[in-house]
């Protein structure tokens, strides 16, 4: 069985002022085919975590692993580790202007599979994946997140979630910004993902509203950069009733 | 104005006045300031050599050209005969040499520097291209044989009134040319004009398009630049008529030691005119160099005037300089908008990042993203299969070069 771990793991940025930390030793564990779901407050590192483990150049590993079935990831480049197995849905996706979603899709799927898919069944896929997602099929057509809503934005990560299969994702507040209906939408295509592959999850969210659909196995509360406290979804519904203040007080965090 | 790669800490810079400002994606970017020259309609004209003064290689006009490599062209003698050239072309169009005589020739435009007048003194007949369909009609002029001499040569390009149609002028192979092109685009006319340039490595090309359009007629121009040592395409285009419509198209990448320049004049002269300028390019190998100037001029009867110009240059090595310099004259009050833009960066590492995180190899990303930037004028051309030829084409380049760049790391 595959497993995502992450060790003693440290990162900062460059920032005007000098080397900011802001990941401070965070131990996490996930296993295929289980959800994690992390809550905290802005700015706490979510998604430093998040980015760190997919590679981006920006934030600096201070120390600690992050290890996929044993083999350490961090030493990856960004590409090797999508084609490890690992994916991120963003936050903020990126607009690639003149680079077709239909055209992004294929070349995608090609480099993660080392071949080309066959086109027709592909392109099925394709369809039928955007239908599930009520994504128009003039979608296909258009530039990679140009001019895309960002409820749309947020379905697009989930089409490729669906179409590039991983073994572990990271999905970053990909509930934000979504209206009530495209959040029952975007889950179901998370859900069927998981059915699918039996991929491990790891939620990144403000809300307890998406827990209600993907359901955790475990919930992680992130405060100052490290995991402060886990549970079970009982400890969502009790961070929604109470907020942080518990936590920030304790690590004497303003 | 002038972007040096390496260089130091570039900023943006994108003016617009009465223009949404345009999202620059995290490019690390330079531009320039409007500066004001002499108006641009005042300046010197004249189709008499002697009557311009020596090139010296330091006037505004020259100072960003290599005045060495092209003297031949400015004042060496120029052989101007009709030369071979071939047509395809549907019915509504018509192609013939003319004598100089013909009250076309001169119509639109004058020479306002040496090279330009030095053709206009040469030339021995004027190729003419007609479009005169009222369905789509198209022609396409590929030379292909210019030969190393010197030549100059002059083409006047007639899209008659209410006529929809298309030219391509498609050029490869050895040359050494300056020439004059003017375009007429009769009132209620669809012209788009393409001009290819894929000459051969060591060829170099002068040109100036002189373009009027009149009334409620519509210009697409569209200039592609891949190949030769030096090549310079200025379109100085007058939106004459009331409610004339210009939309100005560029794509140029420059590699190891070549030089491509373009300087876009737009005149809104009549009233509710709307212009467009866009030109991208992207410089990769040492000693790549790209010029752009885009001037326009919204003149005193210009009132409901709707412009807006933009170069972006993309950068993908080392050892590049793209210069680019946005002018905007105003001479009314009453417009309806008009700004501009210009912007050269390297990759943005945000879209690297996105594909990368999809499993694309760097090498692949970069490709995408370059062809990605370029495809937008690409597609201007509305012709699939010189579209994907170019697409081919563009990708051609970025594999010959790209072994010999030193690509850069972050911005
Ligand atoms: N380049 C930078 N310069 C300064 N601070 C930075 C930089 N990048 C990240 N940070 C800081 O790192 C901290 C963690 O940011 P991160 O985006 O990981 O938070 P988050 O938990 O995802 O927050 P949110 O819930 O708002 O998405 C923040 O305080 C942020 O301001
Ligand atoms: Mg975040």
């Amino acid at each position: 069985m595959s497993v995502l771990e992450v060790k003693d793991l440290r990162v900062s940025v460059e920032t005007e002022q000098g080397t900011k930390e802001i990941l401070k030793g965070v131990d996490l564990s996930i296993a295929e085919g289980e959800i994690h779901a992390i809550m905290g407050p802005n700015g706490s590192g979510k998604s430093t975590l998040a980015y760190t483990i997919a590679g981006h150049p920006k934030y600096h590993v201070e120390g600690g692993s992050v290890t996929l079935d044993g083999v350490e990831v961090l030493t990856m480049s960004v590409d090797e580790r999508a084609r490890a197995g690992l994916f991120l849905a963003m936050q903020y996706p990126v607009e690639i202007p003149g680079v077709t979603v239909q055209n992004f899709l294929r070349t995608a799927k090609t480099a993660l599979d080392g071949e080309a898919p066959a086109l027709r069944p592909w392109l099925k896929q394709v369809k039928q994946s955007m239908t599930d997602l009520r994504m128009d099929k003039t979608f296909a057509e258009r530039n990679v997140n140009e001019g895309f809503s960002g409820g749309e934005k947020k379905r697009h990560e989930i089409l490729q979630l669906e179409l590039l299969k991983p073994k572990f994702a990271i999905l970053d507040e990909t509930d934000s910004g979504l209206d009530v209906d495209a959040l029952k939408i975007v889950s179901e295509g998370v859900n069927r993902a998981k059915e699918n592959t039996g991929l491990g999850l790891l939620l990144i969210t403000h809300y307890t509203r998406i827990l209600r659909y993907i359901k955790p196995d475990f919930v992680h509360v992130f405060v100052d950069g490290r995991v402060a406290e886990e549970g079970g979804h009982e400890l969502a519904d009790r961070l929604e009733d109470e907020g942080y203040d518990r936590f920030l007080s304790a690590t004497g965090v303003a | 104005m002038s972007v040096v790669t390496p260089a130091p800490s570039p900023s943006e810079q994108a003016e617009q006045q009465g223009f949404k400002a345009h999202s620059d994606g995290g490019w690390g970017n330079t531009s320039e300031r409007v500066v004001p020259v002499q108006t641009r309609s005042d300046r010197f004209k004249s189709n008499v050599p002697s009557e311009h003064p020596d090139v010296t290689g330091r006037e505004a006009e020259w100072k960003l050209t290599p005045v060495d490599l092209v003297r031949p062209l400015i004042d060496g003698a120029l052989d101007g005969a009709p030369y071979a050239f071939l047509s395809t072309h549907t019915d509504g169009t018509d192609v013939e040499w003319i004598d100089r005589a013909d009250a076309r020739i001169g119509s639109v435009g004058a020479a306002e520097e040496k090279a330009s007048a030095n053709a206009w003194n040469a030339f021995e007949k004027a190729l003419s291209v007609t479009v005169s369909g009222e369905e789509h009609s198209e022609i396409t002029i590929s030379r292909s044989s210019l030969g190393s001499g010197p030549r100059g040569a002059h083409t006047i390009i007639t899209g008659t009134a209410n006529s929809r149609g298309r030219v391509i002028l498609q050029n490869t192979g050895l040359a050494q040319l300056t020439e004059n092109v003017e375009i007429i685009v009769e009132d209620g006319a669809h012209l788009t004009v393409v001009s290819v340039q894929e000459w051969a490595g060591d060829a170099l090309h002068l040109a100036n398009h002189f373009v009027t359009v009149g009334r409620d007629a519509t210009f697409r121009h569209v200039v592609v630049s891949l190949g030769g040592k030096v090549v310079r395409v200025n379109p100085s285009v007058a939106l004459a008529g009331e409610g004339a419509d210009g939309e100005l198209f560029g794509l140029y990448f420059a590699d190891a030691g070549q030089h491509l320049e373009q300087r876009v004049y737009m005149h809104h002269e009549g009233a509710n005119t709307k212009g467009r300028v866009n030109y991208k390019g992207a410089l990769q190998g040492l000693g790549a160099h790209t010029v752009w100037v885009g001037d326009v001029l919204i003149g005193p009867r210009a009132a409901g005037t709707d412009s807006y110009e933009q170069n972006r240059n993309l950068v993908l090595s080392e050892g590049t300089r793209a210069d680019s310099i946005p002018n905007l004259e105003i001479e009314t009050g009453d417009i309806l908008g008009a700004g501009h833009a210009s912007a050269t960066g390297r990759f943005d590492d945000e879209q690297l990042f996105y594909l990368q995180a999809r499993g694309i190899t760097e090498e692949e990303a970069r490709r995408l993203v370059v062809l990605g930037f370029l495809t937008e004028i690409v597609q201007k051309i509305g012709k699939p299969e010189l579209e994907q030829r170019l697409q081919a084409s563009i990708d051609a380049e970025l594999n010959a070069s790209s072994s010999a760049a030193v690509n850069g790391g972050a911005a």
